[in-house]
């Protein structure tokens, strides 16, 4: 019997490495329902949740709604461009006026980073943050380490090498801090431009080689360049990127093991890796979005544990 | 507290023999039947009724499942979180005479769930109920079991605990009173 510490997951920085496991343990129960022929369970039947996407996104959307329906919550979903949010409405007042329907839980995707904080200090709903600028995501690091652990059996000691645009990425700080709460190693990998500059005050590696990164490492978790943030031009050119930062299959099969690649989506073939890197097999690209529909069930379960 | 003995070792053995000759006699041969038991404890049950009836049939095929119901309890939100057990079922019911297996039957509240989780594996032909103790007059939902090792009249606030070998160190069924004069007073085996 057990419970998170929060009622809230807002990042992974607050949760403690039991809440982790707890997720993990959870998760691996919601992993063997969504391989049965039925997919669902009858749990979360008197919950309602609202997804509110304030920016673009397909895989954690859909996984959200997913986890949510195979949970049989009901389901309300909300895209900033379609709704009153560009009639000049406040956050608070919109989230204010979906609560008036009665909704429990409030997954939230918003540009600006501690959004989702500043949601939950201000309405009376479990707050998910679905990735809250270039701050944290935190049910990407989940399930990202949901998958080393499913690959390796434990993250405990494991070599992890985050490359690309450290600077703009939630994914590579919730990840750093899930990483470190389960006792691996990390090391971030890009070039300087794209690092951000107290990086080293997380008690992370920093290497500007991919190749030195990728002899260093167990796994790899490739990030995309994230042109939408980019306010000035952090490289030259992105042919140079690709020369520098590309990870293709030579330099894979040069190495003398056999580490495991992720990305946590969307990929730009070509740029960040190759198509032979993405489908070969030692990439777990698509068990990653398996595992993301597990992990949310097990967090939106948790929480929903603890609606009054 | 107190605590009272109400099956030894051996008795249990012979109960469990007994159960499997019971489940031998409507079954005839156990062919398209599935023993499924109920996570946590129910599969300690199971498992024994599954061992003894290879080992009487002499087959090593009978279908053996353990099916967790945390997620179709009627009291999520209303208790603490239950940690749940891992479901076990490597075959689908569809068809088959299911014999659903828990260790203590009290509300009934736990078999409704397991009969709404079974569901989800396809649809049986029939389901039946086996448990090793029944207390009787506490059912909250009209549940009532097909076989039963062993009727005990308690009182709410008593609990019966079915130990094992494997997990406790013995064999045994014990009741366990609120009271020394609660459990002589209210309950009668």
């Amino acid at each position: 019997m057990s419970s998170l510490s929060s009622k809230h997951l807002l990042g992974i920085k607050d949760l403690h490495k039991e809440d982790l496991e707890l997720i993990f343990k959870t998760a691996d129960n919601f992993k063997d329902v969504i391989n049965r022929p039925i997919k669902k369970v009858p749990s979360l039947r008197d919950i309602t949740i609202a997804n509110l996407f304030f920016e673009n996104s397909t895989r954690t959307r859909l996984s959200f709604e997913l986890a949510e329906r195979r949970l049989s919550a009901d389901v309300i979903n909300f895209a900033a461009s379609s709704s009153s949010v560009s009639k000049g409405e406040t956050l608070i007042d919109t989230v204010q006026n979906i609560l008036a329907m009665k909704v429990d839980i409030i997954v939230m995707r918003h540009p600006n980073p501690g959004s989702a904080l500043f949601l939950s200090k201000h309405v009376d709903a479990s707050i998910v943050n679905a990735g809250d600028g270039a701050h944290e995501h935190p049910t990407q690091a989940l399930l990202d380490a949901y998958s080393m652990r499913e690959k390796f059996g434990t993250v405990d000691g494991l070599k992890v090498a985050i490359v690309g645009d450290i600077l703009h990425s939630r994914v590579a700080l919730s990840n750093i801090y899930c990483l470190q709460k389960l006792g691996a190693e990390v090391m971030v990998c890009g070039p300087e431009t794209l690092l951000p500059k107290y990086i080293r005050s997380l008690g992370v590696k920093v290497e500007t080689d991919l190749k030195k990164a990728l002899h260093w490492c167990d796994v790899a978790n490739m990030l995309r360049i994230q042109l939408e943030r980019q306010d000035i031009r952090y490289f030259p050119s992105l042919r140079e990127y690709v020369m520098r930062y590309g990870l293709t299959l030579e330099m894979l099969e040069s190495l003398n093991k056999k580490i495991t690649i992720m990305h946590p989506g969307p990929i730009n073939r070509g740029v960040e890796i190759t198509s032979e890197v993405a489908d070969s097999d030692q990439s777990i690209i698509l068990d990653q979005v398996e595992n993301g529909v597990a992990t949310r069930m097990a967090v939106l379960y948790l929480l929903a544990g603890r609606v009054e | 507290m107190s605590r009272r003995l109400l099956l030894d070792a051996f008795k249990l053995d012979i109960t469990i023999n007994r159960l499997c000759y019971q489940l031998l006699e409507s079954h005839d041969g156990f062919n398209d039947a599935a023993i499924v038991g109920l996570q946590p404890r129910g599969v300690f049950v199971a498992r024994r009724i599954h061992e003894r009836l290879s080992t009487i049939l002499k087959r090593d095929d009978i279908l053996l499942g353990e099916l967790d119901v945390t997620f179709y309890r009627d009291d999520f939100r209303r208790r603490e979180i239950i940690t749940p057990n891992a479901t076990r079922m490597d075959f689908t019911v569809e068809n088959r005479k299911v014999v659903l297996v828990d260790d203590v039957l009290y509300t009934g509240r736990t078999i409704r769930a397991g009969m709404d989780a079974l569901l989800d594996f396809g649809r049986p032909a029939s389901v039946e109920l086996l448990t090793l103790v029944d207390r009787r007059y506490s059912r909250q939902v009209p549940i009532k079991p097909d076989y039963v090792g062993l009727t005990v009249d308690t009182i709410t606030a008593d609990k019966v605990k079915v130990y094992w070998k494997e997990t406790e160190g013995e064999d045994g069924i014990w009741l366990i009173a609120a009271t020394a004069n609660e459990s002589n007073a209210d309950t009668a085996v």
